[in-house]
């Protein structure tokens, strides 16, 4: 029985093996697509990097101006720090106001309604970001519901709008429910008798959160910080639109370069390099969500 | 867990404290819609659906409908087919470079959008593609197959894989297996998958907006309309956007919850 399983004539391993048609039909759609507008577009990207613009056209060459020019910009490495700067805090702040809301619908709630509150957290996190960052205007501005508020009771008004405050309400717009949900879906996974284990042997609350309930989740923890970091880092709609787009981050000056100047290989240039920082937070922060712990 | 009940309740308070600021935009956008200010201000003005009124007047409105209509069916169809046939390849077999096979699936959602709509309109640009309907296409379906492949891989997961060997057993051919075992199991998830993916184009504003040209979807009108000055219109065409995307997204979720549900109950 066993002999007939593993011998390579039976017919599921052979098939493993053998390349088929069948095989091919599924996977290689994927492959096809993605190669064609996903992977070349942006290595077409690298390449119109070092063409010139000639007359509002672009010309293909080789030539490494576009890339000594930018980096020779204070205002481009401005950008750069800035949008590193403001993704990391965005990545601090969002993880700890998520996780106290991830813990409590792991430990505190009824299977179902940690199930509904899934259910309802990923509803907005599909649902037009633009329109709902867009939405906290009416909130944040001079004149906007928090300061007529503020007002009744004597204080303010504060400026919430067209700073990093109301960049940061926008990423947390984007990314809090979507954190919420991958923090909660490693917390619900932890073993309940690691932490019962804990408590027997005099651990505290506090304690038991820190060096039990946090390593646990760690994956959870960690992917929601990287995606965080990945759509705040990208992001152009919270900086332009609740942060008042001076000073620029990456994403708004990719947009005012393409379509002011029609210096596409500049641009080119800034996405490179943004492309280049994401992989490496990227990689690093998958190689420590699944270290062994020390 | 037994804690002290007050801290439960600061706890719950908390969670109620996230949802509220997770739903206020939405219903914001909602009220705003049918208030008859000018400018959005507390206290509110009296009801009205003037807003409405003007944007169902505009021509170009319908006709980003029309456009975003279009765009997210095929997108759907063409990203829950190609999503289907990796999340298959995925559950099935094993071969080299799988992990990099995956990286391709599933890394596009990582890129920013604006490096995307960049990338895409340099290249469709080139070869005179851009501005076209099925330039939207083309890179909506680049952003939106792994989140099918995401859901049908999931469904695939809780498949018995005897049940595809039974089927081979009993003399089926692969293709009719596929017909017959893993196309039915798999249908709750292509239907949500199909919603999902439909509700993920129809709100997707960046790429569209560097790719689309004339051929303007929803949000590249409230995109554009943003840029100019406070308009309460803004709303309207917010609200019937949530309204849009919010039902698909219901929907993806039913269908699969539903499924669960019922196999639960029953006992597998």
């Amino acid at each position: 029985m066993a002999r007939t399983q593993n011998s390579p004539s039976d017919p599921v391993t052979k098939q493993r093996r053998q390349v088929t048609l069948y095989g091919l039909t599924w996977s290689m759609p994927i492959v096809i697509w993605q190669l064609i507008f996903f992977v070349f577009p942006l290595i077409f990207l690298f390449l119109i990097s070092f063409w010139l613009v000639k007359n509002y056209r672009m010309v293909p060459g080789f030539d490494t101006i576009n890339w000594v020019k930018m980096f020779s910009k204070g205002y481009f490495w401005d950008a750069y720090w800035r949008t590193l700067g403001y993704a990391g805090v965005a990545t601090v702040v969002t993880s700890i106001l998520a996780f106290p809301c991830a813990f409590a619908l792991a430990f505190k709630v009824s299977p179902k309604v940690r199930r509904w509150a899934l259910f309802f957290l990923i509803v907005p996190f599909f649902t037009s970001y633009l329109v709902r960052a867009y939405s906290w205007q009416i909130f944040l501005n001079d004149n906007g519901i928090f300061n007529t508020l503020f007002a009744l009771i004597g204080l303010g008004p504060f400026q919430l709008l067209n700073n990093f405050f109301g960049t940061l309400v926008g990423y947390l717009t984007l990314c809090l429910p979507l954190v919420v949900v991958l923090q909660l879906t490693s917390l619900a996974n932890v073993d309940r008798t690691l932490i019962e284990a804990a408590h027997n042997l005099g651990c505290g609350r506090l304690r038991t959160v820190f060096q039990v309930i946090i390593p646990l989740a760690k994956i959870g923890i960690i992917l929601g910080a990287v995606f965080t970091f990945i759509l705040s880092f990208g992001d152009f709609v919270s900086p332009y639109y609740l942060g008042g787009s001076k000073p620029p981050t990456l994403s708004i000056l990719i947009i005012d370069t393409t379509k002011s100047g029609q210096q596409w290989p500049r641009a080119a240039v800034v996405a490179i390099v943004m492309i280049l920082t994401l992989l490496t937070i990227m990689f690093a922060s998958v190689a420590a969500a699944y270290r062994k712990r020390a | 867990m037994s804690t002290k009940p007050s801290k439960n309740i600061l706890l719950r308070g908390y969670v109620v404290l996230v949802f509220i600021f997770v739903f206020t935009p939405i219903l914001t956008s909602f009220v705003f819609s049918v208030n008859s200010d000018r400018f959005p201000t507390i206290p509110l003005g009296h009801f009205t659906t003037h807003w409405y009124e003007t944007i169902f007047a505009d021509p170009d409105v319908w006709d980003a409908f029309r456009i975003s209509g279009i765009v997210s069916i095929t997108v759907a169809i063409l990203a829950t087919f190609i999503g289907f046939c990796t999340a298959y390849t995925d559950y099935r077999y094993n071969f080299t470079g799988k992990a990099l096979y995956l990286s391709l699936a599933l890394l596009p959602p990582t890129i920013p959008l604006v490096i995307m709509g960049l990338a895409m309109l340099a290249l469709l640009a080139r070869i005179n593609m851009s501005g076209e309907i099925y330039s939207i296409v083309v890179s909506h379906v680049v952003l939106c197959s792994p989140f099918a492949m995401a859901v049908i891989r999931m469904r695939l997961a809780q498949i018995d894989p005897n049940l595809e060997s039974a089927a081979w057993n009993l003399g089926a051919s692969n293709w009719r297996a596929m017909r017959e075992v893993i196309v039915p199991f798999c249908l709750p998830a292509i239907a949500s998958a199909f919603c999902l993916t439909a509700a993920v184009s129809f709100d997707e504003f960046a790429v569209a907006w560097f790719v689309s040209g004339l051929n303007k979807t929803v949000p590249v009108i409230i995109l554009e309309i943003l840029q100019g000055n406070t308009d309460p219109q803004i709303n309207a065409i917010g609200s019937i956007v949530f309204i849009t995307s919010m039902t698909l997204v219901v929907l993806a979720q039913l269908i699969l919850m539903r499924k669960t549900i019922n196999q639960t109950t029953t006992g597998i």
